[in-house]
């Protein structure tokens, strides 16, 4: 069964590094790329175009992005009774503490820095893919679906 | 400087081979342990005995616990503007989706589960000092006063020695001073308690 996981970020060179790190540390990771926070809620409640978007197993968030900010989709995720029980994981360049506290006042579930060298970011990546899709339990879909129906199925690539 | 853990966790056994493992992974982590979800929350607000408490970095969270289970626990911190940031791993011995899913509407950080055998269980921890104490960031917020407001987070900046002379600080003045100044005392007393018990 794939994983889904939604990577919300508006940089094209994240976007790529982090589909080949993914493709590299896990095959069964589906990735999915809404490039900013209104392409990312309407993908997460399946408006429009994501209308048979599959519901993410793991978000990975940037703060930092044009039309609505990463801040504001998380506040958006976490305090949606549907949509508040996806792990979303905050990964973005802000180092601050200001931005640290406010994600995880927000109920981010936890908060990466990007890192500049390649190598590193391929780690994180897998570091990423090893605890939240391999060790971490995930909220099993079926009940989740209980409350709002969907269909399961996924975007037909 | 050391990570403070705090361990709530009713199993005598679970408690010390969760120690045991900390101190094979990181020497560095110093260790709270509350035995239910009544002591866990006069550990967190710092009440009668827990008076000098550490604000705990990482908090792993049994579920099933007596006097006050781990889902009340859970809601406590996680409704509680000065606690609600410390991250808290449910680290519990159920399996079940409901309690999995429950853990996340709840606000839960992340959910891990037992494992039965030792080895598998010491792994897992070494996972989660990987993980959430090495490479996750953490919020730089060692305090349990009220929070400033909004804007204020200036007075979190790590070296608290100059908090009078804000003039030139180039950070945003929206920091009271009042605020600031009741933050670094309580920040002082915490790092001499962190001296004290290295100090053992």
């Amino acid at each position: 069964m794939p994983l889904e996981v939604l990577l919300v970020e508006d940089s094209p060179g994240d976007v790529r590094l982090t589909k080949e790190a993914f493709h590299a540390a896990n095959d069964s990771v589906r990735l999915h790329v809404a490039t900013d926070g209104v392409d990312a809620m309407a993908f997460l409640n399946q408006e429009g175009a994501y209308a048979n978007a599959p519901r993410p197993d793991l978000t990975l968030l940037d703060l930092n992005m044009p039309r609505m900010d990463g801040r504001q989709v998380l506040a958006r995720i976490k305090s949606d009774e549907n949509l508040k029980t996806i792990p979303t994981v905050i990964l973005t360049t802000s180092t601050a503490d200001e931005d640290i506290v406010t994600s995880y006042r927000l109920h981010a579930n936890c908060y990466f820095s990007k890192p500049v060298q390649l190598e590193d970011f391929e780690n994180l990546v897998k570091t990423i893919n090893d605890f939240w899709l391999t060790v971490a339990k995930l909220p099993h879909e079926s009940l989740t679906a209980a409350v709002v129906p969907r269909d399961g199925k996924s975007l037909g690539e | 400087m050391p990570l403070e853990v705090l361990v709530v966790e009713d199993s005598s056994g679970d408690i010390r081979l969760t120690r045991e493992a900390f101190r094979d992974v990181n020497p560095f982590i110093h260790l709270e342990v509350a035995h239910d979800g009544v002591e866990a929350m006069a550990f967190l607000r710092r009440q009668g005995v827990h008076l000098n408490a550490p604000r705990p970095d990482l908090i792993l969270l049994d579920l099933n616990l007596p006097k006050m289970d781990g889902r009340q626990v859970l809601a406590l911190i996680k409704e509680d503007d000065t606690l609600k940031t410390i991250p808290t791993v449910i680290l519990t011995s159920s399996e079940a989706e409901a309690d999995v899913l429950k853990s996340y509407q709840l606000q839960a950080n992340c959910y891990l589960s037992k494992p039965m055998h030792f080895e598998a269980f010491h792994a897992l921890v070494k996972c989660i000092n990987d993980f959430w104490l090495t490479k996750v960031k953490l919020p730089q917020q060692r305090d349990n006063v009220d929070e400033p407001e909004p804007g204020a987070h200036a007075g979190y900046e790590r070296s608290p020695k100059k908090s009078r002379g804000t003039k030139s600080g180039g950070t945003k003045s929206g920091a009271t001073k009042s605020g600031a100044t009741k933050f670094d005392a309580t920040r002082r007393n915490n790092e001499s308690d962190r001296r004290q018990r290295s100090a053992h």
